[in-house]
């Protein structure tokens, strides 16, 4: 079937078109962007007052199958993405078992295409079983389809694996993606070190943890010649190394959470266990300085971690209950409610950092991009529309946000993946 | 006297000096009480105390539980080696199921810093924290500052030094509050691994220097060195703790004459004070454990929302 989107403000990273076109959509693929295209049998969608972008890439989530199917599956978190405006999505390996051969990937993909609502990447892990002692098969889970590898929710501990596995990669031409968080120097913290810790009482982990894995693997990036991409960068003094590494010409990337970029640990106050989150929620300057970041494009995308887990966990006090928190259907909201609605990126940086960006960095070489030739990945939003955060409104298995009751603007009208609707507002 | 409008006790820096003052008042009508011959009023006659331990505790346990049974509470006892937790079961649903069978007040202690808190939103019965993680344990402050009063007679001005593992002390946070309200002046000592960032924004002063802290203070309160600590890396040795920053005879000579020692207990003898430093005569140390029955049972009582007055109650 063939799609026609109507007047549409078509947004991509290098600018926002002035004049309102169509999009004829056939095959999968952008077949025509142009003035008054004749609709023939494609059905329309009328995009008059919205903006049409590139569907978005997040090269961060846990889908959390095989394993913990109680809180999100394939399905679940392909249509939360949907919602989101997401078209792409790289998925954690942490799973149980963890993906780390060629079965458990296959099985990955062959769930998600079952499900069809949009492109899931696995990303398989660096070490075996996210131990941190052998490298995994690179190759092989390459050739299955893994179009990264990371070992997220700790760090690559042992130094001398983590440089064996860059130089390794470097030959095997996969992204690396490192979780930046030392976990000796973490001391079983469950929030941001500072005042805030020391008045709650509970575990401080200093933001220390974080910039000694940034600072080690830039090194190891700029001896080796490899390229690396860290994680939910969260502190003013990260988001420094990687500026002064990307000025000195080493192949860094780097990705910030909505969360990140819009709360601090004042929210942990109230020992709410979905604002526990790793890294931690940090410090008003080191949310400005993220924001700075992504302004500036130092860090070069926006990712949610949607990292659901269950009521049940969370109904357990702030040190015992997991990390995480979901993202996929709030991101989009906060993105434009607090940083294209006051101005601190343009919409065109919007797309940059949720789509053509993520969608560079995967080497999704036909994605974030709205041109004739190619995906028909669109996600048809309205800026203007304001809602509130409810909870009984997700499509996640998984309810731990810490935006629940906070109102936003902006929200997706219709998601097209590979020239199929995969979501639209009701 | 100031009315009593609170249903919980979770932390101090939720009460006024008023409060404090009216807990000290209360709490000096039940002292006398502890030292009748029938050690017994029926303030809190019908109503039924649960004692939710889900961290081991002896000297805390036993002070509440005598303070209710002294205010003719009916008492339960729930540690967390016995209860449903260690069968799964989540510390909410615990709770909910102990409140089910209509207790009044719920005196909780547990190792993660804000389930008090936490309880306290989602029970109809009165909470009171005994101790959360390294956050607040409110009834301890309250008897550490009313054994000062005691036997100092004052707090406005008073000079306060608090030694130890300060990171992980809820007793040091709880006094930091308490003391600071009535208007004393604290300083903290411990090893720098051991001091909280920022701490100074609670209004205290930070002093590495033991016997400079020992010169200058009222009162000298020494927290319960866990031997963890070192094997956790906090520290090189307990040996050398104790060398630097325990306290002994030796140290004590520079102290003021009337200057008090305070544990929170229990000791480690020869870490944290020496043995002839805890039983000297400036140590205030079992009278914090005869106070901390009478703080008890003010809590209680307040808490409980009877007004009536005590003299009347007598049996």
């Amino acid at each position: 079937m063939s799609l026609l989107i109507k007047n549409a403000k078509i947004i991509n990273a290098q600018k926002a078109e002035d004049n309102l076109k169509d999009i004829l959509i056939e095959k999968g693929q952008i077949a025509r962007v142009g003035a008054s295209i004749k609709a023939g049998s494609a059905k329309i969608i009328d995009a008059e007052g919205k903006w049409v972008m590139p569907g978005f890439v997040d090269l961060h989530v846990h889908l959390r199958e095989p394993g913990r199917e109680d809180k999100e599956t394939i399905e679940s978190g392909s249509r939360a993405a949907a919602k989101g405006g997401f078209t792409s999505i790289v998925c954690m390996p942490n799973t149980k078992p963890v993906i780390d051969n060629a079965m458990v990937v296959e099985g990955v993909i062959k769930e998600a295409r079952r499900v069809g609502l949009v492109n899931v990447y696995p990303a398989g892990a660096i070490t075996r079983g996210q131990k941190s002692q052998e490298m995994v098969d690179m190759y092989e889970l390459k050739k299955a389809g893994c179009i990264a590898l990371t070992d997220d929710g700790r760090a690559v501990d042992n130094s001398q694996i983590i440089k064996m596995a860059m130089q390794y990669a470097k030959m095997v031409d996969i992204l690396l993606m490192e979780h930046c968080q030392d976990y000796l120097l973490t001391g079983g913290g469950v929030m941001n070190e500072g005042y805030n810790s020391t008045f709650l009482g509970l575990k401080p982990d200093p933001g220390v943890s974080e910039t000694v894995i940034v600072a080690r693997d830039i090194e190891l990036a700029a001896y080796l010649g490899a390229r690396i991409h860290l994680m939910h960068i969260s502190l003013e003094r990260s988001v420094e190394l990687i500026r002064k590494a990307k000025e000195d010409g080493i192949k860094v990337t780097a990705e910030a959470t909505p969360h990140h970029f819009t709360l601090t640990d004042d929210a942990v106050k109230s020992f709410d266990p979905n604002t526990k989150v790793n890294p931690p929620l940090r410090s008003e300057k080191d949310v400005e300085a993220v924001k700075r970041g992504i302004k500036e494009g130092i860090i070069d995308c926006i990712v949610t971690d949607h990292a659901p887990h269950n009521f049940e966990d969370k109904e357990v006090g702030f040190a015992e209950a997991p990390f995480g928190i979901i993202g996929l259907e709030t991101a989009l909201g906060l993105v434009i409610t607090e940083l294209v609605d006051k101005e601190v990126i343009s919409a065109p940086q919007m797309v940059d950092r949720m789509a053509a960006s993520p969608a560079n960095i995967a080497r999704l070489a036909n994605k974030g991009l709205i041109e004739e030739g190619k995906d028909a990945d669109v996600v048809i939003i309205d800026p203007e529309i304001e809602w509130e955060v409810k909870a009984e409104e997700f499509v996640s298995k998984s309810r731990n946000s810490p935006f629940i009751g906070k109102k936003l603007k902006g929200c997706v009208e219709v998601t097209i993946c590979g020239g199929r609707i995969s979501y639209q507002r009701k | 006297m100031s009315e009593w409008k609170k249903t919980n006790l979770l932390d101090l820096q939720d009460l006024s000096k008023e409060e404090i003052d009216l807990v000290f008042e209360t709490a000096k009508s039940f002292k006398e009480v502890s030292a009748r011959e029938v050690k017994k009023v029926p303030a809190l006659r019908g109503k039924t105390v649960v004692m939710l331990f889900f961290e081991t505790s002896t000297r805390t346990r036993t002070s509440f539980e005598l303070a209710a049974k002294r205010l003719s509470a009916d008492t339960i006892n729930i540690a967390a080696s016995s209860s449903a937790l260690s069968k799964g079961e989540s510390v909410l649903d615990t709770a909910r199921n102990i409140e089910a069978m209509n207790v009044d007040m719920i005196v909780v202690r547990h190792r993660s810093s804000g389930i008090p808190g936490m309880l306290s939103e989602n029970l109809k019965a009165s909470v009171i924290n005994a101790g959360d993680g390294c956050r607040s344990h409110p009834t301890q402050a309250l008897l550490d500052i009313f054994t000062i009063k005691e036997k100092l007679g004052r707090m406005e001005g008073l000079k306060v030094g608090i030694v130890g593992d300060i990171l992980h002390s809820r007793v040091a946070r709880s006094n930091i509050w308490g003391l600071t309200t009535l208007g004393a002046q604290v300083t903290l000592c411990g090893p720098s691994t051991l001091m909280p960032v920022d701490i100074e924004k609670m209004g205290v002063t930070v002093n590495y220097n033991v016997d400079e802290v020992v010169r200058e203070v009222d009162v000298l309160m020494l927290l319960r060195l866990q031997k963890e600590r070192q094997q956790d890396n906090f520290l090189p040795s307990i040996r050398e703790y104790a060398k630097e920053f325990g306290i002994n005879s030796s140290r004590l000579k520079q102290a003021k004459k009337d200057m008090l020692i305070m544990h929170p207990g229990p000791t480690n003898r020869g870490v944290e004070l020496s043995a002839d430093v805890a039983d000297g005569e400036r140590s205030v140390i079992l009278e914090q454990v005869t106070n901390g029955v009478a703080i008890r049972m003010a809590i209680l009582y307040l808490l409980s929302g009877t007004h009536k007055s005590i003299e009347t109650e007598q049996e």
